[in-house]
């Protein structure tokens, strides 16, 4: 017994100390994965405006993304005027239908009902892109968006946005829904016992009380909608200028950064750099928009814990 | 103004605005979990029998097809019904194995680390803010990087290896997090016991709270290996989306995978297509499924009430 207790100890110390500095470092590669992230994206962006073929003015100016053209113009504009447009329908789409439901669920929703949705929200939540961008194509365009608005083209603005939305219902909800729980639940009690209802209670006491997170739940659903793929490469077209008109297709930065890369982009040439300008063009309207989310909810946090 | 007209309605009124709100919930609930259903039956109605039966039947019987049955092990094809997932689904597993090598040690390390050893300074604080930010960053820019990281300065190429290791990083942030509150969920008395029972503490988190965390940290690795596989735009630049027809051997073969296969066959315009990709979405949502099903019977048979 002393003796197995002995050995355990003299026979541990090396390994202690590798699992000690292996762990330490696991915790470490989250900074490497940002600096690799920013490094990566800034250099290659360098790359691209020192190319005697673009400038910074054209970059910001110019209303047209043809890299693959004769004569390249790189326009940002119409990128992210569309990807704006589609985050616009996306949230249009999902900030009342998530709302709602996370009303629903954390005021009126029995606590079995609740066992029934929230797997079926989090199934939502787990469904890849890809197949949403194949629901929009194939379902959400010819059955709701070229059914009810004439005009609509094969790629459409709007069938985008109505799938992105739907994505992002999940995200709105389970956020908007904890905001909701978080409220003391002595506020609820109070007003019911007051005599308010449950609409004027869910309203007029826990919408209020749980407004910052549920408004940190949206900007987060906006950032998720700038930044989402597939759906918007399968489903939103590739219509390379500037247009406001939602039935017909656009380009947002996503699906130009695939589309540039399924061209033939050896590295070092100035279509490969654009991949890399147009990624930290979105890499800093998702952060900023994630900061600011996180900023609001951590205020919210404050609030009650005093 | 609002609050006096409150007083003034009548009864009637009053329940009348209650009963719309409440419908009003009931129809946003009603729409996730509708749309959810309508996108699992078009997706099952469109390529099942593509998946199950054989073409007899129909305006297609006219083609001949040699193993229509096959569609789990034949190769893709230029011809829609002859296509097959194979080379595809041997890269999703070849992803997953390379995926949870590599997210096990890192996750789980990082999230011991942080939780029973990191001291409460700046530098921790630093650490908690990236992984936040990096759970926001879109999935495209992993993409980017893997390119920049795995491809081209590790010398990795366009390979399985490439691809794993960036998806690796795409989940490691959510696996850290939910590791984290495995461990969390562990009492505190289960750390004091062991200290005072005279063991280190080394001895008390590695042979006392780990192991009770464990089926928490599993059930966060699975979720986090089912988004992982579900991921399309980041193995796009991996190569995945060039005509891979062959299963790859190491891991530094070239590879495709099922998401990318399915959006490869939805970008075919002929109507027979539409059938390959819904049962390459069926083969897909079955995996995830059953992997979010397998995550939650580990939560419910192994997790402790303490």
């Amino acid at each position: 017994m002393y003796k197995n207790l002995n050995l355990t100890k003299t026979k541990t110390k090396p390994l202690e100390s590798f699992v000690k500095f292996f762990i330490k470092f696991s915790a470490f590669a989250a900074i490497l994965i940002s600096i690799a992230i920013v490094f990566t994206l800034l250099t290659e962006a360098i790359n691209f405006f020192q190319d005697p073929e673009v400038t910074i003015r054209e970059y910001f100016t110019a209303t047209r993304w043809t890299p693959t053209f004769k004569n390249p113009v790189y326009g940002v504009l119409p990128l992210i005027s569309s990807t704006l447009y589609i985050a616009l329908i996306a949230c249009i789409i999902s900030f009342p239908l998530g709302l709602f439901s996370a009303i629903y669920l954390s005021e009126f929703a029995t606590r079995n009902t609740r066992k029934v949705i929230k797997p079926i929200m989090e199934i939502l939540a787990g469904v890849p892109t890809v197949v949403f961008g194949y629901f929009a194509l194939n379902w959400i365009t010819p059955n709701i968006v070229q059914r009810f608005i004439p005009g609509s083209g094969v790629f459409n603005a709007i069938s985008a946005g109505i799938a992105v939305g739907i994505m992002i219902i999940p995200t709105i909800a389970s956020i908007s829904d904890d905001a909701l729980n978080a409220v003391p639940k002595s506020l609820r009690m109070g007003s019911l016992a007051l005599g308010s209802t449950r609409r004027i209670t869910a309203l007029k006491i826990m919408l209020p009380a749980a407004l910052s997170g549920i408004i940190a739940s949206f900007i987060l659903g906006f950032s998720r909608a700038i930044g989402e793929t597939m759906i918007v490469t399968i489903a939103g077209g590739q219509y390379p200028e500037l247009n406001l008109d939602p039935r017909k297709a656009m380009y947002t930065i996503t699906s130009s950064i695939v589309n540039v890369s399924l061209g033939d982009t050896p590295h070092g040439t100035t279509a490969y750099n654009a991949l890399f300008a147009l990624g930290i063009t979105l890499f800093i309207m998702t952060f900023v928009l994630n900061i600011f989310s996180d900023y609001i909810a951590r205020k919210y946090r404050k609030e009650y814990e005093q | 103004m609002n609050s006096n007209s409150v007083f003034t309605e009548t009864k009637k009124e009053r329940q009348l605005k209650e009963l719309a709100f409440l419908s009003i919930l009931y129809f946003c609930v009603t729409v996730a979990i509708v749309t959810l259903m309508t996108l699992i039956f078009d997706v099952i109605s469109t390529g099942y029998s593509r998946l199950f039966n054989d073409y007899e039947l129909g305006l297609i019987s006219k083609v001949t097809i040699d193993n229509p049955r096959d569609f789990l092990t034949s190769l893709d094809s230029r011809d829609p019904l002859k296509a097959g997932i194979g080379p595809a689904f041997a890269g999703t597993v070849w992803l997953m194995i390379i995926v949870i090598f590599a997210t096990f040690p890192l996750g789980a390390g990082a999230a011991i680390y942080l939780q029973e050893f990191a001291p409460k300074n700046k530098l921790t604080r630093f650490i908690e803010l990236n992984l936040t930010n990096l759970a926001g960053v879109p999935s495209v820019i992993y993409g980017l990087m893997g390119l920049a990281v795995f491809v081209r300065l590790a010398g990795f190429g366009r390979s399985v290896l490439s691809g794993g290791l960036t998806l690796t990083l795409l989940i490691l942030p959510v696996v850290i997090v939910a590791s984290r509150e495995a461990l969390k969920a562990v009492p505190d008395t289960i750390r004091q016991g062991a200290l005072a029972l005279g063991s280190t503490k080394f001895q008390a988190i590695f042979r006392q709270v780990v192991p009770s965390a464990i089926p928490g940290m599993v059930t966060g690795m699975v979720l986090g290996l089912s988004r992982a596989i579900g991921e399309t735009a980041p193995l796009i630049f991996m190569g995945a989306l060039t005509y891979v027809n062959y299963y790859p051997d190491t891991p530094l073969s070239g590879f495709t995978a099922i998401p990318i296969q399915v959006y490869n066959w939805i970008g075919y315009p002929q109507a027979e297509w539409k059938d390959t990709s819904s049962a390459g979405i069926i083969l897909l949502l079955g995996l995830l499924l059953s992997m979010n099903a397998l995550a939650l019977i580990i939560r419910n048979k192994f997790e402790k009430d303490w």
